[in-house]
């Protein structure tokens, strides 16, 4: 074990953990804001009872999203000194805007969306409710921009040792960013959906408010039916981007070894053998990986033998990360179809083992979507900026023990914040959503001028 | 522009040691202030706000890899451990603000999270600000460094007793303010060792203020005044004592950044060194110009929507 590998063993903990929490976040923002102004629109309180209940695990998701963001902005440097150092007039820029834009301004609305209900008016509320959902998709903007340009760097010279932008446009929008962005968009809407649908599911097994359920299960089942296909066609897109720019990450989420391989088939199954350079057990299916990556029957695809050993990325977590993120994306289509279709006559709310199936489906989108990340990031390698900056220049020279003891620090830390994530999460979950007559009690003059002033002097008659 | 890009630097860490100091400082002073009611009303009072002050962290560290790249590979992998302590620390005490008032059985391991975090973190600060100023960046667990983290805790821990006075009424009041003159004794104390040293040690130090001091002399002066109106005004005032430890610390802060100046890594490399080339540094102004004023403005609106006291009801979310 050399410093080297503790440090990016660091990092790929700490970032695998990290995105957990912003893939809810982003998606649970825009369907809290949706509710929160369908309730303004419609009056109808079930509204608010949806915005109102799932603004609590929004905010325990959202602090530990934050806690664990501050770390990562701080690894670059610690960890990664000399990456900071090459490629900081670069990326330093985008994650200032991504402070100056996005984080602040979650920030500071934040507080008035979770304890502003009874201090601020119900317009000014859903204004901040807006705010917070525009913060989280700037966030993604900016970060995505930023990793984007790790994977097809554009828009840049380098001077004195620095690799310094010229054309700031080509750097945001360089060639894999606009498809990487929907492409993950779509992936924490589809997130926050499963784990909207899931839950509200689960109520409606245990018997829990019905309507509350059933509306939450409606609404989201109808995003999922919309987007899971659109994420298909999307990925299947942004497939493509990477086969242009990033051919060695393709055949190893491909399991391709030929130099040259005509008429490619989809690899449903494999062991990648990297000393071998071959495949064991192949389930393939003839001419499709063909057909989907070049349109044609005879296309050709770049394998990995026309890469140097040392310029290959790791096949096998890349290889099985893609088929987890596929099959759970081809799962989530299946199981949007079935739902939306039973749902016609009612009959999906009785229906004992779809809604089951739909609670075993909470975590789908998160799984997908670290599955996703793993292989964006470790078909990367060996390269951090791809064909400028390989990973084994940049980390930080550091004694051996000092990282391993920092390790030791986070995994605990991190183990301890999920455990404590989850524990509340489930007591949340479990308490249910908040009663419907208390809430139909506190809206009573909501909109009258001094009604915050004339609430608090009640409780305080109260006696609290 | 890169005198520009010192100033915002030190201005992003100005604004994060006032803001998140009152906030860690509440968790400082947690050990004094151990009653339950106590204690939810403390938390009570920043839980809206300590977010957003803790991004001035976040902030801090961007400007410096965006601006100062060179500044930020060689200062963060010398200052590794008690950079990954403190951002562990503030992780425990973070989360403290979520669970803490849905927990039951656990309560007082959140309190724990919560009080140790905070000076942990405060800690590792003054360890680092230390370390930078004695050897430019190699930690070291010297007298010096080690009273420079104590000063620092004790100058948030009299932020958060000031913003507790602001905050609170009655009998936490009183706990409050009484906590406060121990306090300011302890940071005087502690900024005139502190500045004495860096006076005596470093002789960059020693002579710019020897060759300066016609023009310098108000820093110590007005450093004083504050102090002493920080004791007074807490007899017949509730904001301005709060205010009047904001203004030390700015103070305290002028005072050593003149010693320093230009240095931004203490005898290693001055911000003109350090900077980023031109286009970057162009890039980000138009984002600092615009977006750090509308920043402030809707921070403000938002102390200023919780303005008051700290009600003692529940008034969550």
């Amino acid at each position: 074990m050399d410093a080297a590998l503790l440090s990016r063993i660091q990092f790929a903990w700490t970032v695998s953990f990290h995105i957990l929490f912003p893939t809810m976040t982003i998606g649970l923002a825009v369907l809290i804001a949706t509710w929160e102004g369908l309730w303004l629109k419609t009056r109808n309180p079930r509204y608010l009872q949806l915005a109102k209940f799932w603004i609590k695990p929004f905010a325990i998701t959202f602090g530990s999203g934050v806690v664990t963001g501050i770390v990562l902005s701080y690894e670059f440097g610690t960890n990664f000194s000399e990456f900071s150092h090459l490629v900081g007039p670069v990326l330093g820029p985008l994650m200032t805007y991504e402070v100056l834009t996005a984080f602040f301004l979650e920030a500071g609305f934040l507080g008035v969306m979770l304890f502003g209900w009874q201090r601020v008016g119900e317009r000014l509320h859903f204004f901040a409710t807006l705010i917070v959902a525009l913060g989280t998709l700037l966030s993604a903007f900016w970060i995505l921009a930023a990793n984007s340009w790790m994977q097809t760097p554009a828009g840049y010279e380098f001077v004195n040792g620095q690799y310094v932008p010229v054309d700031w446009f080509k750097v945001i929008f360089n060639p894999s960013f606009p498809l990487r962005l929907v492409h993950m968009l779509l992936a924490t809407f589809l997130t926050a959906s499963f784990l909207v649908a899931g839950i509200s599911a689960w109520y409606l097994l245990k018997g829990y408010d019905r309507e509350f359920a059933k509306r939450g299960l409606s609404m989201t089942l109808w995003f999922i039916l919309v987007l899971a296909p659109l994420q298909a066609f999307v990925g299947d897109e942004h497939g493509l981007v990477v086969k242009e720019h990033q051919p060695a990450k393709l055949a190893a989420m491909e399991g391709i070894w030929d130099k040259v391989e005509k008429s490619p088939g989809l690899r449903l199954f494999a062991i990648p053998d990297e000393k071998a350079e071959t495949n064991h057990l192949e389930v393939e299916v003839p001419y499709l990986a063909s057909i989907i990556l070049t349109h044609s029957l005879d296309g050709e695809v770049t394998g990995l033998k026309a890469f140097a050993p040392k310029d290959r990325p790791p096949v096998t977590p890349v290889f099985f990360s893609f088929r987890v993120m596929v099959g759970l994306g081809v799962l989530m289509i299946l199981v949007a179809f079935w739902a939306n279709w039973r749902r016609r006559g009612g009959k999906l709310w009785q229906d004992k083992w779809l809604l089951r199936l739909l609670v075993c489906m909470t975590p789908a989108g998160l799984i997908a979507t670290i599955a996703g990340w793993w292989v964006v990031e470790i078909g990367r390698q060996p390269w951090l900026v791809y064909g400028l900056v390989r990973t084994e220049q940049v980390v930080s020279n550091l004694p051996v023990e000092r990282v391993a003891l920092t390790l030791a620090l986070f995994v605990v830390t991190y183990l301890v914040l999920l455990a404590a994530f989850l524990h509340f999460y489930r007591k949340l979950i479990r308490k249910g959503p908040p009663d419907m007559a208390k809430l139909e009690s506190q809206l009573v003059g909501m909109q009258a001028p001094g009604y915050a002033l004339n609430w608090v002097r009640e409780l305080k008659k109260e006696g609290f | 522009m890169e005198l520009f890009y010192f100033l915002l630097l030190g201005f992003a860490i100005l604004m994060y040691v006032v803001l998140d100091g009152f906030d860690l400082g509440l968790g400082i002073l947690y050990p004094a202030l151990h009653e339950q009611h106590d204690r939810d009303m403390m938390m009570r009072s920043v839980s809206h706000v300590w977010d957003g002050n803790e991004t001035w962290l976040v902030f801090g560290g961007v400007i410096l890899m965006g601006a100062f790249p060179a500044a930020y590979a060689t200062l963060l992998p010398t200052l590794y451990l008690p950079i990954c302590l403190m951002l562990v620390a503030l992780i425990f005490r973070g989360i403290a603000f979520e669970y803490r008032f849905k927990a039951h059985s656990s309560r007082q391991w959140w309190d724990l999270a919560f009080g140790l975090g905070s000076s942990v973190a405060a800690f590792c600060q003054g360890l680092m600000l230390g370390s930078l100023v004695q050897s430019g960046g190699e930690v070291l667990l010297s007298p010096f460094s080690v009273l420079t983290a104590f000063a620092v805790m004790a100058g948030y821990a009299l932020l958060g007793a000031t913003y507790l006075v602001v905050k609170t009424s009655g009998e936490l009041q009183s706990k409050a303010k009484a906590l406060v003159k121990p306090l300011l004794a302890a940071v005087v104390l502690a900024m005139l060792a502190v500045s004495l040293w860096n006076f005596a040690a470093v002789p960059s130090v020693h002579s710019r203020w020897l060759e300066n001091i016609g023009w310098l002399w108000p820093i110590p002066f007005i450093t004083a005044v504050l102090a002493f109106a920080l004791l007074k005004s807490l007899k017949h005032s509730e904001v301005a004592p709060f205010f009047c430890a904001v203004a030390l610390f700015v103070m305290g802060f002028i005072g050593l950044v003149v010693g320093l100046f230009p240095e931004l890594v203490p005898g290693r490399l001055n911000l003109f060194e350090a900077a980023a080339p031109a286009q970057s540094l162009k890039f980000m102004l138009p984002g600092v110009l615009i977006f750090v004023p509308l920043i402030l403005a809707y921070t403000f609106w938002g102390y200023r929507i919780f303005r008051g006291k700290v009600h003692d009801f529940e008034e969550g979310y």
